[in-house]
């Protein structure tokens, strides 16, 4: 049809020309790159040790796919090259639930920020930690809602300053970890970008890893939560990582709180067993049902 | 509360909520000083481009006044505490954009049900789904009447201008008081993000309507009782009632109810809910005519895109087109009579909008054959070519037979992208 | 496309509205559900759960509808024909994720038996007021195919034709039972499996590289894949090009967004589909839907007795609304009556499509019972005496009483 040709030469921006010239390209959409991410975002960085992860974990990436919903982080669904979705607001682990329990087979990553898992997305979080569904959730906390301008999240640390608390945040936040272990999970790490190599190897384990595992990854945010709050740009963000993270594996996630530019704890909190969902399901179906 | 008033009369702003002065401000941000003038005391709102910033704005304002933003976690939560908020004695809104409007769905029926007042500003982007969060559309005109499920009715207005979104929240507070149902204020993005002259006046000036406060025996007392006008009278939580508030179809003591012995089984409270809009209709209704007098065609339209049309009526004109225009400020309840009335003199309606047809679904049913009805849709990111709405004109000015279905124009963008059109 | 037994019960069955439902999802091939309990849609639940050892479905409950609707959509993207069932507050929180799957393009069904009221309304009265919000209620341009059963048979047959337009348009369908019709019991006759047709999914056979996942066939739809067959696929909710990627332009809007509503517009003709009798002589026509045709039918037929010539239209599709076939049929009677169960949802696009040319009349019955025939008759003999047509709605509001 020719309106479809002069429709395509007249919508469709050009393409980026392609050359694999970096081991990570095929895990990538090269196509989108360069991507929308500020300078001074340690998204990119996430992204990067997401997808050395990927390739070190060795699983099927054919039979992987990643889930994300609103904001700087759902993004990250459109630049990774495997079958993905951006959903909506808030609902991408309700999303990654359905097709696990539909295919069994398949890996489902939730890669998603900290306003769209912890905040709108709260309750789908622990109904899903409950259940121990087979998933990966990486929920990158930079503190804020960056993508709609800088409000405030339920992990904006107290008396930190946000669009939407331009007096101080009122609201203790979330800590991320407790509700995760608390709620069931059964491996819980936190790191923050600056720690690329432990991320990384934090990811392919918990790639491995059936039940649902939750990483959370502490990131800059140059453009809002640090501009606003007057503590430098990414690269004065991650020189405060680098002095005032400390590494505790197996600490208790009860004292994993963070303040407003406090010592933040990094580590693997969380690793144990658990049934899976699909574990409970079938054993229910061919225990009880099937007699 | 300063605005407590049993008799339903008027009462002044109070002066510390208004900021008097005249600004160079964007939509959005007039949106918050509207808000805080209107007396509104509490909004639970969640952030989604393109209407952050009115959320923003009034939380900046709102603690001199002692009124509160609470960023809650998300939309449903939003209007839940809006809902609360005004139970326990405030007037109360939230802000939000498509996706979150979606999600406000089943609260707007609670709403309705409850007969609590609160607004809620809808500035509207390209949908459906995440769409284009920064770019405009008017594709929940629709949405905002049927959206929730039952029968109930809502007030819809549509600002066209950053001081008119300033009026129209003062407007739309006063609405929702008076008859205590949900009342939308349909922006859309361009004019939440357009910058021009606001004029906020002093205090003195603007006129708010208090909320009905019943002050009888607290024994006699009937939450849903209504006045002669349909509508009941209102007290707080937390005066020595003993309030039940349910979402359930319940009788004049708010109690649910599924059989009343001899009593009328269809006459649920779902009836008074919409004859307390419907009967009330011509005194909601408000319209802005141009031009209508020897008018042959008349433009609607509403937000937006009556500013476009202006454009396009402009030129119409100049080539001697008899072309009125009819402005929807108010498009829900819907102008049955007055379209009615102009289809019975005129050729034909032409109605702009940018989404691929609603309000001109209600246009072609009022005007009950009698005169054509042309579409000239858009998809949305962007606003109308005025050629385009010039070129409806011009049709439905020479088109000499009465079609009996909605001419659907194809514009310039459609032809672009699909080259001879879609059909 | 067969389906296997043990999911077809072939025989006569006697069967409520929400039991034939699942049966005649099963029948399509349908083997997931994610649901959130709500009444009075429960028995629904207990019937696919009865059945699920049989079949081999799976079922999940989750915290909200919501999630039901998110989780169904994901589910669907697996290859497993997916379903959810609520009611009249369900679909309403549905309302943003039904825009996702119309943008997704994601092929599933969901079930809305209707229930009194707004809000909580009465969990346990029929009502018939969600038919407007089941084409409006998401924000944004789309279209919709929602179909109306009035019988246990039909809560079966239309499942299935709801399951079959959902592959072939690569829509969402809805299906608007009521409290009435899912808890009536009735005969349902199931036919053998090689004679129920299915609709296969429009898969794509190409190099796996070379997959756009919305470059549309010529009838507007298309094709799709499953996830995990190394298709490596994005798919997103903001207006996005063929392959998928978000482009934030007004000619991208309306690439993306224009063909959403043509693809199930162009062939709205053999979608609209309806059951007319005694049309051709008819001076009043009722024009019905879903458990007020139970109604409808009575008096016609009482009404043809009394010697009155009354014709009537039942809707088997609600949306796309039947816009030419009102049109014809105002332009041969004097009236045109719609009885429904809400205060005036359908009766609209009739005055719409009605054109002045006929009366419109419209019998209100509020939520919580079906009308009484008697009500129709008198009100057709009434209508009788109108000897001019009306512009506007003539209403009548219901008076049964009870008790």
């Amino acid at each position: 049809m020719e309106s479809k040709e002069m429709a395509e030469k007249n919508v469709l921006p050009k393409d980026v020309p392609t050359m694999d010239v970096h081991p990570m390209d095929d895990v990538l959409r090269m196509d989108r790159i360069p991507h929308i991410w500020c300078p001074g975002c340690g998204i990119g960085t996430a992204v990067t040790a997401f997808a050395e992860g990927l390739k070190k974990a060795e699983i099927d990436l054919q039979k992987t796919c990643i889930v994300s919903g609103i904001g700087c982080t759902g993004r990250v669904a459109g630049y990774v090259k495997l079958d993905s979705f951006h959903t909506t607001h808030g609902r991408g682990i309700a999303f990654a639930t359905g097709i696990q329990v539909a295919n069994p087979d398949l890996k489902v990553i939730v890669f998603s920020g900290d306003g769209d898992i912890m905040s709108i997305g709260g309750n789908h979080f622990i109904h899903a930690a409950r259940r121990n569904v087979n998933m990966l959730v990486i929920c990158v906390n930079n503190f804020i809602y960056a993508m709609t301008g800088g409000q405030v999240a339920p992990t904006t640390p107290h008396a930190a300053y946000a669009t939407t608390s331009p007096f101080g945040a009122v609201e203790p936040p979330f800590n991320i970890p407790y509700i995760a272990d608390s709620s069931g999970a059964v491996y819980v790490a936190r790191w923050t970008v600056l720690q690329v190599r432990r991320l990384t190897d934090s990811i392919a384990e918990a790639l491995k890893k059936p039940g649902f595992s939750v990483i959370e990854v502490i990131s800059p945010c140059a453009m809002y939560y640090s501009r606003i709050n007057r503590l430098g740009d990414g690269l004065d963000m991650m020189k405060f990582y680098h002095d005032n993270t400390e590494i505790r594996h197996g600490e208790d996630t009860k004292n994993l709180d963070i303040g407003f530019q406090t010592k933040i704890i990094v580590g693997k909190f969380v690793d144990r067993e658990r049934p899976t969902y699909m574990d409970s399901y079938n054993k229910w179906l061919s225990g009880t049902v099937k007699d | 509360m300063a605005f407590r008033n049993s008799e339903g009369l008027k009462m002044k702003a109070n002066p510390r909520d208004v900021r008097t002065g005249t600004y160079y401000m964007d939509g959005d941000i007039a949106a918050g000083y509207g808000a805080l003038a209107a007396g509104c005391r509490f909004i639970g709102g969640y952030p989604i481009t393109p209407s952050t910033e009115a959320a923003e704005s009034f939380a900046r304002i709102a603690p001199q006044s002692g009124a509160v933003f609470v960023q809650m976690e998300d939309e449903l939560a939003s209007v839940a505490s809006i809902m609360g908020a005004s139970w326990s004695g405030v007037k109360t809104m939230t802000i939000t954009s498509g996706p979150g409007y979606s999600l406000m769905m089943e609260a707007i029926g609670l709403g309705a049900m409850m007969e609590a007042p609160f607004v809620i500003l809808n500035i509207q982007r390209g949908g459906p789904s995440t769409g284009v969060p920064t770019k405009t559309g008017q594709a929940d005109m629709m949405q905002s009447r049927w959206g929730s499920h039952g029968d109930y009715e809502v007030i819809a207005i549509s600002p066209d201008s950053p001081q008119e979104l300033f009026d129209f929240m003062i407007k739309a507070f006063n609405l929702a008081e008076k008859y205590r149902c949900p009342v939308m204020v349909m922006s859309d993005e361009c004019v939440g993000h357009m910058s021009e002259k606001v004029v906020v006046p002093p205090a003195e000036e603007i006129e708010l309507e208090p909320r009905r406060i019943y002050t009888g025996p607290k024994e006699e007392y009937l939450p849903f009782k209504p006045d002669q006008d349909l509508v009941p009278k209102m007290v707080k939580a937390g005066d020595g009632y003993n309030l039940y508030v349910s979402g359930a179809s319940h009788d004049e003591r708010g109690y649910p109810i599924i059989y009343q012995k001899g009593k009328n089984q269809s006459d649920s409270t779902a009836r008074r809910l919409v004859d307390k809009i419907r009967l009330n209709a011509d005194k909601i209704i408000e319209l802005h005519e141009e031009k209508l007098d020897d008018a042959e065609v008349v433009v609607v339209s509403y937000g937006i895109t009556s500013r476009v049309a202006v454009r396009g009526i402009e030129l119409a004109r100049k080539k001697g087109i008899k072309v009125g225009k009819l402005r929807l400020v108010t498009v829900w309840p819907f102008p049955d009579q007055r379209i009615s009335e102009l289809a019975a003199k005129v050729k034909a309606f032409v109605v702009p909008e940018i989404n691929y047809g609603q309000v001109v679904y209600d246009v072609e049913r009022c005007s009950h054959g009698e005169a054509n009805v042309v579409l000239v849709p858009h998809g949305g990111a962007g606003v109308h070519d005025p050629e385009d709405i010039l070129e409806a004109i011009e049709y439905a000015a020479t088109e000499k037979k009465k079609i009996r279905k909605v001419i659907i124009r194809k514009t310039r963008l459609e032809k672009k992208v699909f080259g001879g059109g879609l059909k | 496309m067969k389906t296997n037994t043990p999911a077809i019960l072939t025989g006569t069955h006697t069967l409520s509205g929400n039991e034939a439902c699942i049966e005649g999802a099963f029948a399509a091939g349908c083997r997931f559900l994610a649901a959130y309990p709500i009444m009075p849609a429960l028995e629904t639940i207990d019937r696919y759960l009865q059945r699920s050892s049989e079949v081999d479905a799976t079922f999940i409950q989750m915290e909200d509808e919501i999630s039901a609707l998110a989780a169904v959509i994901g589910a669907s993207w697996t290859g497993k024909k997916s379903m959810t069932i609520t009611s009249g507050p369900g679909l309403s929180n549905m309302m943003e994720h039904l825009g996702l799957s119309v943008m997704l393009e994601t092929p599933c069904v969901i079930i809305d038996v209707q229930r009194a009221g707004p809000s909580i309304g009465i969990p346990n009265r029929p009502g018939q007021g969600d038919v407007m919000q089941a084409r409006w209620g998401s924000h944004g341009d789309y279209e919709l195919i929602v179909l109306s059963p009035s019988s246990p048979q039909e809560m079966f047959d239309f499942t299935i034709k709801a399951f079959n337009f959902s592959e072939k348009y690569r829509s969402p369908v809805l299906i608007m039972a009521d409290e009435y019709v899912a808890h009536q019991k009735g005969e349902v006759k199931i036919q053998p499996a090689n004679k129920i047709k299915i609709e296969p999914r429009k898969y794509f056979k190409g190099e796996k590289d070379k997959y756009l996942p919305f470059k549309r066939d010529k009838n507007f739809v298309p094709r799709m894949v499953d996830i995990g067959e190394n298709y490596k696929f994005h798919v997103t909710g903001l207006t996005h090009d063929d392959r998928g990627y978000p482009v934030m332009t007004e000619k991208c809007q309306e690439y993306n967004v224009h063909p959403l509503l043509w693809k199930i517009l162009n062939d709205r003709d053999e979608i609209a589909e309806f059951k007319e009798s005694n049309t051709d002589d008819a001076e009043i026509v009722i024009i019905s839907y879903g458990a007020s045709s139970n109604t409808a039918q009575k008096a016609m037929k009482q009404a043809r007795e009394l010697g009155i010539k009354v014709g009537s239209l039942k809707l088997d599709t609600v949306w796309p609304f039947p816009d030419k076939k009102i049109t014809e049929l105002a332009e041969k009677v004097k009236t045109l009556i719609v009885p429904e169960i809400n205060y005036g949802q359908i009766v609209l696009e009739v005055e719409r499509c009605s054109y002045g040319q006929a009366n419109v009349v419209f019998v209100s019955h509020g939520e919580t019972e079906i009308d009484n025939p008697d009500n129709l008759i008198s009100i057709i003999k009434q209508s009788q005496k109108e000897k001019q047509v009306k512009k506007g709605i003539i209403e009548y509001r219901n008076e049964t009483r009870r008790g």
